[in-house]
């Protein structure tokens, strides 16, 4: 089968898949975030740390809870990674640098899991899998709490009840997280990827011996797609044959990636009770998402240069078995929804393709984005987008019933400005810094690019390295964490306040004179402005990377 | 307007230049800061090219206030012909003990009574207490002929400033000396009590995030540039930032919702703050007043039906002779629907005899000199006349009842024999227009309620033939209120007009509320607009003002922000053609040179605002239809054409500007 026929086909089967699941898994999301009653574990895990699930929270008090969670969770999880030499199965490995391990350990509770790290020499199992594992659970977890939060906001009236946010976290991680994961984890191991509590040690073909790593990899590679995360057991990450042995265990992979994000667009139209509002926010996805793949396919799969048109596409730095269309497809899914899994070196695709994943993060992770935060980031934009067309029809904006006021449009700005501020003054920061030239793996353009890869990689909370750069340095380890945890709970906390300012209003009746946020020309203009924002504040820096190279 | 009137205003339009009134306006401020940066750089290190950014960039900073000056020129020129009304006047102060005192108009309090006579000015607001005048107001209306007040009832307000033509009258003083209606109309037009609108602040906290966006941008560029081996002026990152923030709504933001008042006024309704003409554009109920609103405020003959066994012109001529001398306005239209179906011009009544209309018979009608008697009436009147009504007639009775008319029966005896000749359909007319004008209101997503004294009946009736979508019947002030407050509560901003002191709470609490100017006092005071022409149909227009006042601002915006696609594809190659001269694919407009390039992106962007100023002070075009058709339609002239325009204006003026020598 050649590698257009199989990619073709690979498409297809992904979104047959997803549309059979769409209705039922999205639904089965909005039933679990409205059910009132609590399953008997839930409800003794809520008397044990002490927690009323059924005391609504308000908007103030559900932050108050989101950042102490979190606060938590880095503090547990830098003490893994730092004292790991005291837990079992360790592998005789010693305690991450303090610099990696703040890195690290803000890293995977951001849902971002940038490693500058590699998981096979650095950790051991129980870090990974009691450690890194826990938090791609837990902080998926979160980021689906915020979003469910702020649908809550649109949905009430007059009220401050958000929900609560435990009850959230919790049922995220015990009623759709787990039993996915644990249906997945099985498939995949099926499909050859390792699942195990040992290295091996074999004979080498060339003589010799070698160690070859196991580890729990399956339960932990399933739990990195499905919630976004991105975090390899090893450092290939999905290039390494025990993660994704083959086409078959990517196609999983990438179904994984995105069957919630994808879902959750279904989530919030029955949420709202407005399911053409979830089409028109999955119509805006697909639209980006496509155009990206679109791109990325043509550069990676179309041989544009000498080298490449020998070995039939641009294959350096790709996994042979997979291809070119694999690559690039698996490039732009972890791309877009801020996963940061690769089965291929980003680093070593064309300018083009190289461009196009990186303008995937730059577009805010929103096509789809992550795992609750690419509803909450494409429902800002859905309002930035209501304030300025909204005008244009003689009201004050409104969407989904509530208007868009002077407190609405404070939180949404700050939140549009936030993580484009990071990434700008952590590239300018670097930049200017005579050391960074060192650390990049390319001179000019590229280098360059690795930069701007590595910033908006870690405020956008995707984790994709573009590789070549060597993050290792003091500067890189706190900056990319500063820009991690800046660049998820700014808009967090922004988010939360803009819920609770929603759930405060009362509701404004749709009439002839409303405009309507279902419609294919709403779901075009939202596109506009989502490209028209992010070219706005990244155009020069792009000018400077991939598009001064791909012009070249 | 004319390059005349730009001009007229640049001297003010430089005096704004002053850093602390820029302040306001957040995105002009950095423009002016620039300005200030690149001035510096061109004396420290003149060249052509520098002096030529000097001076556009504050060409921007100036077009800019140029905007604001021109649209608050208009507001001057109305103050000043008000401030004329208000010279100061003497008083005439009448004391608790019954004497009077002259003071000047200025001492006046609340509370104090003043007389007025024939000829003078009235001292200040007030409400007539006694006596009733003819009252000139045209120093505030504008309209020359004159209007009655009188002591009580709804038509009992005075305005300082207007003149008592005849008669005398009393009255109390209801507001302080500097703060009557005039003075507060004078603050109005002339913007000294204008703040920022909620809509406005929302929008400037859009354009401020996007302009520390684009700070960021450009002054993170700088290290980038260098490290790309292209370091850069600081001249040139002045230029492109100003090219970037959205300097054309920053300089017209405040000229627009200046312009939106302007509007205002010039259809005589006075609104006491912005906040009031933006929330006329997001009304979506409306209360309309039965009475004077939508119908003309008379019952009115629309048909006339005969008898079995009458003719239709007998009951025509007949309908007409019992009217001839019935003077009321009901009287009056059935002659006129009696011409109007072919009566002969002029009817024969030598030696009649005029019935008029009194309270026993409750009939009216003319004895003719040949003995025949016409009378028209109630039917049961006509009954006790004339013993009985055929069952034909009655059940054209209960029809015209049924459908909410009025019906008058017409009947003649003649030798003691009578004859019932038919009945005459009085009914409330509609007026022009208002039918199309509700369905226009409905396309706009507007829920239209009628509110009337009337029975539920006859409300039905003319609420379906008006066309609105409700109606209240039987209405008392308190169910008016009771209905705002369901209409707000369900989310709905409500507007409606009112004259009399017990509309003043439902004014009060609607959140568009009109007050008629011949009203109450109470009224003016409790509504957020004063419609000087009292015209209550001009609600419909207030609420077009509003929208299109959001709309100029939307499109706007968005156009200011399109631009820069255009001014980045101008710039950006520009820059790094050196370094990167494969960037050059990107100069799509295939500008001259670098200089040219980046001092055209400059030079369109300090014009776009003065070729916008004009729209912004008359509005974008609009007109009622679906939020759905109108964005279609906006979108695509200033989105699509924000992106388009510049490629056009950008390369236009690099044509011009690459002859420059040292810059081409």
């Amino acid at each position: 089968m050649s590698d257009t026929t199989s990619g073709l086909l690979t498409i297809l089967t992904l979104v047959v898949v997803l549309a059979a699941v769409y209705v039922p898994f999205g639904d089965y999301m909005a039933r679990t975030f409205t059910s009132t009653s609590h399953t008997r574990v839930e409800s003794r895990l809520y008397r044990l740390v002490g927690v009323d699930p059924d005391s609504p929270q308000t908007a103030r008090s559900y932050t108050v809870s989101v950042l102490g969670f979190s606060v938590v969770s880095i503090v547990a999880l830098y003490a893994i990674l730092v004292g790991q030499q005291a837990l079992p199965f360790g592998r005789d490995l010693p305690g991450m640098p303090w610099d990696m391990g703040i890195n690290t350990a803000v890293s995977f509770v951001t849902n971002t899991n940038w490693q500058s790290y590699a998981g096979e020499s650095t950790l051991g199992f129980a870090a990974q899998a009691g450690g890194l594992a826990v938090q791609n659970f837990l902080s998926a977890a979160v980021g689906m709490a915020v979003a469910v939060a702020l649908l809550r906001g649109f949905m009430r009236t007059r009220s401050d009840d958000l929900g609560n946010f435990w009850v959230d976290l919790v049922r995220t991680t015990f009623r759709i997280l787990l039993p996915v994961a644990f249906v997945a984890a099985i498939l995949l191991v099926s499909f050859g990827a390792i699942q195990n509590f040992a290295d091996h040690t074999v004979n080498a073909v060339a003589g010799g011996t070698q160690v070859v790593p196991g580890g729990p990899v399956a339960s932990q590679e399933v739990i990195k797609e499905l919630g976004t995360n991105g975090g390899g057991f090893f450092n290939a990450n999905s290039a390494h044959p025990f993660e994704n042995p083959n086409p078959l265990s990517n196609l999983l992979e990438m179904f994984l990636i995105l069957v919630i994000p994808i879902s959750l667009t279904r989530t919030v139209g029955t949420m709202l009770g407005r399911r053409k509002q979830g089409l028109a926010v999955l119509g805006a996805m697909t639209v980006m998402i496509g155009a990206a793949l679109a791109v990325a396919t043509w550069a990676e799969a179309g041989g544009h240069s000498q080298a490449a048109r020998l070995a039939g596409g641009a294959m350096e730095g790709k996994e042979t078995q997979l291809g070119t269309w694999a690559s690039a497809m698996f490039g732009v899914f972890t791309t877009g929804t801020s996963t940061g899994a690769v089965n291929a070196a980003h680093d070593s695709f064309t300018p083009a393709g190289g461009g196009t994943v990186l303008v995937n993060m730059m577009l805010g992770e929103v096509s789809p984005g992550g795992v609750g935060a690419g509803i909450y980031g494409i429902l800002i934009m859905a309002i930035l987008t209501v304030f300025i067309a909204g005008l244009m029809v003689g009201r004050t904006p409104e969407i989904l019933g509530k208007k868009i006021g002077t407190k609405e449009m404070t939180y949404v700005a700050l939140y549009t400005l936030s993580v484009p501020a990071i990434i700008l003054v952590g590239v300018g920061t670097a930049i200017a810094l005579g050391s960074t030239p060192d650390a990049m793996g390319n001179p000019g353009g590229h280098g360059f690019s690795e930069v701007v890869y590595a910033f908006t990689s870690a405020a956008n909370n995707n984790g994709s390295a573009f590789g070549g750069i060597t993050v290792t340095s003091h500067f890189f380890q706190i900056a990319l964490a500063l820009a991690m945890l800046l660049g998820r709970f700014v808009p967090i906390v922004l988010v939360l306040a803009l819920a609770g300012s929603l759930a405060r209003q009362g509701k404004v009746p749709t009439t002839a004179g409303t405009l309507p946020t279902h419609t294919p020309l709403f779901t075009g203009l939202l596109v506009g402005v989502i490209l028209l924002i992010t070219g706005l504040t990244f155009f020069p820096a792009l000018a400077l990377g991939p598009l001064a190279e791909a012009l070249a | 307007m004319t390059l005349t009137t730009l001009l007229a205003q640049l001297p003010s339009a430089l005096r704004k230049l002053d850093p602390r009134h820029l302040w306001r306006s957040p995105v002009m401020f950095i423009v002016w800061i620039g300005s200030v940066m690149t001035t510096v750089i061109a004396i420290a290190d003149p060249s052509a090219f520098a002096w030529t950014i000097t001076v556009w960039l504050w060409l921007t900073v100036v077009f800019g206030n140029l905007a604001e000056a021109v649209a608050e020129g208009r507001g001057k020129a109305q103050a000043a012909s008000l401030r004329a009304a208000r010279t100061d006047v003497s008083a005439l102060r009448l004391l608790p003990d019954g004497t009077e005192e002259t003071v000047a108009g200025t001492e006046l309090r609340v509370g104090d009574l003043v007389i007025v006579q024939a000829g003078e000015v009235v001292p200040g607001d007030g409400d007539v207490v006694e006596g009733v005048a003819s009252v000139d107001e045209s120093a505030i209306t504008g309209e020359s002929a004159p209007v009655i007040r009188e002591a009580g009832g709804d038509r009992s307000a005075v305005t300082g400033g207007t003149k008592v033509l005849s008669d005398q009258i009393t009255v109390k003083i209801t507001s302080a000396p500097g703060e009557t209606f005039l003075d507060r109309m004078i603050a109005l037009v002339e913007g000294a009590s204008r703040r920022k609108t909620p809509n406005e602040i929302a929008l400037s906290i859009l354009l401020v995030s996007l302009t520390i966006v684009f700070v960021l941008a450009v002054v993170t560029l700088k290290p980038m540039a260098d490290y790309a081996g292209a370091p850069q002026d600081t001249l040139v990152l002045i230029a492109l930032l100003v090219c970037l923030i959205p300097t054309t709504i920053g300089a017209l933001l405040s000229a627009i919702g200046i312009a939106g008042m302007d509007r205002l006024v010039r259809v005589n309704v006075l609104a006491m703050s912005g906040r009031a003409v933006e929330a006329a554009g997001d009304v979506s109920t409306l209360l309309l007043d039965k009475t004077g609103t939508i119908t003309y405020g008379n019952r009115r003959a629309s048909r006339l039906v005969p008898a079995a066994g009458v003719t239709q012109d007998e009951m025509r001529d007949a309908a007409r002779l019992s009217s001839l001398a019935d003077l009321t306005p009901e009287g009056r239209s059935i002659v006129e629907l009696a011409l109007a179906e072919g009566a002969p011009a002029e009817v024969a009544t030598d030696g009649a005899t005029f019935v008029e209309f009194t309270a026993q018979t409750r009939m009216s009608g003319v004895d003719l000199a040949s003995g025949r008697a016409v009378r028209k009436g109630a039917g049961g009147s006509i009954a006790a006349w004339g013993g009985g009504v055929p069952d034909d007639v009655r059940a054209t009775i209960d029809e015209i009842s049924g459908s909410g008319g009025t019906p008058l029966v017409v009947a003649e005896q003649t030798d003691g024999v009578t004859r019932v000749l038919g009945t005459v359909h009085l009914k409330d007319v509609v007026k022009e227009g208002m039918v199309e004008r509700f369905a226009e209101l409905r396309r706009m997503g507007i829920r239209t309620v009628m509110i009337t004294g009337d029975n539920p009946l006859t409300a039905a009736a003319i609420a379906k033939e008006a066309g609105v979508d409700d109606f209240l019947a039987e209405a008392t002030p308190e169910d008016k209120m009771r209905l705002i407050h369901q209409e707000q509560e369900g989310g709905r901003l409500v507007a409606m007009t009112g004259d009399g002191t017990n509309d003043a709470p439902a004014l009060a609490a609607a959140d568009v509320g009109v007050a008629m100017n011949s009203g109450t006092s109470a009224a003016k005071e409790a509504g957020n607009m004063v419609d000087l022409d009292s015209d209550p149909t001009k609600l419909i227009d207030i609420v077009g003002i509003g929208k299109q006042l959001l709309i100029t601002r939307g499109a706007l915006t968005t156009f200011s922000i399109a631009n820069d696609v255009a001014k980045y594809f101008a710039i950006i190659p520009a820059m790094f053609l050196v370094a990167y001269p494969s960037l050059d694919r990107l100069n799509v407009m295939h500008l001259a040179t670098p200089q040219s390039a980046i001092l055209s992106a400059v030079i369109f962007n300090a014009l776009v605002i003065v070729a916008l100023i004009p729209l912004a002070l008359k509005g974008v075009a609009y007109r009622a239809a679906s939020a759905a058709a109108i964005l279609r339609r906006n979108i695509l002239v200033y989105g699509v054409g924000g992106v388009v325009a510049p490629f056009v204006g950008i390369k236009l003026i690099d044509l011009i500007v690459s002859t420059i020598p040292g810059i081409g």
